[in-house]
């Protein structure tokens, strides 16, 4: 009991300080509008291609979504000395990590909900398989947000979280096969893809939108599982070996 | 065991590096259960360091740490429910306000939602905040923000209250202020481990204290005992209007008074003060003489007491103005 109240107030607490703020609302809006266009746009295979480019929109918006708040809750917070706080409370360094964690995972749900209910207000997505779907974007979510959680605790300052995200981001929006297929690439690069947790929910959501993935989709799914569990791992290993030094 | 006879915190040989820098060195010493206990020593000594290994933020290279029967070395984070943390600088959210920061605080400790505003309530009208509550954190002046960090690490009524330098950077009146209500926190059984650099500070609040210099403890006592040595002594402070050299006549008028009267020993802690210190009483009228007929005039000559910080000069062997003064450092805050 006493845990959960403090679980529940460090994730309020960064929903309401750092969420629900009306610059990261609108960009978790405006980005997914944006990333959606441009590849409409782009495809120019009108509103027929929008089931083929939801899923790399959606991918992309949880990655963007979650690895860019991490900087600020975590990194900004260990920066100014509130993160001791946290460390100093009566509660399991786990779960006070998942309540620094939570409100990115919420959030990049959240913004993955933007470029879904565009398309379904231009085209019909009777035939996705929504439970999967879910699934998906509650692995990305995590997966991404753990990915940014190593990133931030990597850094100390949050221009550093910034660049370093953005070198781990942008080549993942090619590498995962968001936007084409990972089959195109070079196969040195392939090799690269299958070790993105993004490749694997990438492969889930085309599975679910349009049916066509390469991997079964319980076998995404486990890896994609696999891959929170490392990562969050690994995040808390680093945190206690570089800040409870 | 009874909880009354187990000390609150015990530490032996205790070590900490951070590369080449030695910050603790093999320190050992205990806490009684409900004493206000006082660490005192210069900039970089090891105090903020210390703090850290006791409440968890930092793990040692070697030895060992007790807090009540709690193995902390064993399990870092197991005695956190026990401790309340003041850290050296404010660290509270700045875009919360004062009354959700302290509320923030309370929940982190599993405190309920009535309970957490109550005592919100109650601290920030303790610490003279209540017109600022709804104010952002980030807005208040420095010494509103050391008063709220302080709130923020008693809200939860931690058994044992870690305070780092906590009258650093505070006005004079402020700092009595909250010297009064650690006293009070002290009585009312919180046991207290204080660190500071003002020894008039360490000496008015703590009962046992220990002097800390570069990563080892050179002296550590009851005010009463480390004071007892010093009680022996005869002092007394002169302080000249006017006349005083200023170097290098000072050296000279310094030699001169040491041959004329070898039984006493002289020191300058200030432009126009001369210091004199003897194993028996100094007669005041001849040393007046000397220094009217050497020009200068002696406004006032009074008795000194011995202060800790005899003590500390001759424990540590430091001068007297690495340690700090409250009068220097009035701050801009409260
Ligand atoms: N994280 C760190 N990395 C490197 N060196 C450190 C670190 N923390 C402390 N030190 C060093 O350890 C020594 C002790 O520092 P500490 O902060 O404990 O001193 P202090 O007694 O609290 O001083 P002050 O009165 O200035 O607060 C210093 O030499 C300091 O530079
Ligand atoms: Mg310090």
């Amino acid at each position: 009991m006493k845990l959960w109240i403090a679980f529940w107030n460090i994730l309020g607490k960064d929903l309401r300080t750092y969420y629900l703020k009306p610059p990261n609302l609108s960009w978790g809006l405006i980005f997914p509008l944006a990333w959606g266009g441009m590849f409409f746009i782009k495809s120019g295979s009108g509103l027929g291609s929008i089931a083929e480019l939801l899923p790399g929109v959606v991918a992309v918006s949880i990655l963007f979504g979650t690895t860019s708040m991490l900087a600020v809750t975590v990194t900004f917070e260990k920066k100014n000395r509130s993160f001791e706080r946290l460390l100093l409370a009566p509660i399991p360094f786990e779960l006070l990590m998942l309540a620094k964690t939570s409100g990115a995972i919420c959030f990049g749900m959240l913004n993955a909900l933007v470029p879904v209910l565009m398309a379904a207000l231009l085209t019909d997505l009777a035939g996705v398989n929504w439970s999967v779907f879910t699934a998906a974007i509650f692995l990305i979510a995590v997966s991404s947000t753990f990915l940014g959680l190593l990133i931030a605790v990597a850094v100390s300052e949050i221009f550093e979280a910034q660049t370093l995200s953005n070198f781990f981001r942008f080549p993942m929006m090619f590498l995962c096969g968001l936007f084409f297929p990972i089959a195109l690439l070079p196969v040195p690069l392939q090799a690269i893809s299958w070790l993105l947790p993004l490749t694997y929910g990438a492969d889930l959501l085309h599975g679910t939108v349009h049916g066509s993935h390469r991997l079964p989709l319980a076998l995404n799914l486990t890896i994609l599982a696999l891959f929170c569990l490392a990562l969050f791992t690994l995040s808390l290993h680093q945190i206690r070996r570089r800040w409870i030094a | 065991m009874p909880a009354e006879s187990q000390p609150a915190i015990a530490v032996s040989r205790l070590s900490k590096s951070f590369g080449a820098v030695r910050a603790v060195a093999g320190v050992d010493f205990t806490v009684g259960a409900g004493e206000l206990f006082g660490f005192l020593g210069p900039n970089g000594a090891g105090k903020t360091t210390i703090i850290n290994l006791l409440t968890g933020l930092a793990r040692p290279d070697a030895g060992t740490i007790r807090v009540g029967d709690i193995d902390c070395t064993a399990r870092p984070r197991a005695a956190q429910h026990l401790l309340g943390v003041v850290p050296d600088e404010s660290n509270l959210y700045p875009e919360l306000s004062g009354f959700d920061n302290l509320c923030f605080c309370a929940a982190l400790y599993g405190l309920g939602k009535k309970e957490r505003q109550t005592r919100a309530e109650e601290l920030l009208a303790a610490f003279e905040l209540s017109g600022a509550a709804a104010r952002k954190f980030a807005g208040y002046s420095k010494g509103m923000k050391r008063r709220l960090t302080i709130a923020a690490g008693i809200i939860h009524r931690p058994a044992i209250l870690f305070l780092d330098e906590p009258t650093t950077g505070i006005d004079v009146a402020s700092a009595r202020r909250l010297r009064q209500l650690i006293a009070q926190l002290n009585q009312d059984g919180t046991t207290i481990f204080l660190t500071t650099h003002y020894i008039e500070e360490a000496e008015r609040l703590c009962r046992r204290i220990a002097f800390i210099v570069e990563g080892r403890i050179v002296g550590c006592d009851t005010v009463a005992n480390l004071l007892e040595p010093e009680r022996e002594k005869y002092g007394l402070l002169v302080v000249c209007s006017e006349g005083m050299p200023a170097q290098p006549g000072l050296r000279n008028l310094q030699d001169k008074l040491a041959a004329a009267f070898p039984d006493l020993a002289f020191t300058i802690p200030a432009p126009e003060q001369l210091r004199v210190e003897a194993a028996a009483p100094i007669r005041v009228a001849p040393l007046v003489r000397f220094l009217e007929e050497a020009g200068i005039e002696v406004a006032e000559a009074r008795r000194l007491r011995p202060t800790l910080e005899d003590v500390f000069v001759k424990i540590t062997g430091l001068g007297r103005e690495i340690m700090g003064r409250e009068k220097e450092k009035r701050g801009n805050g409260g």
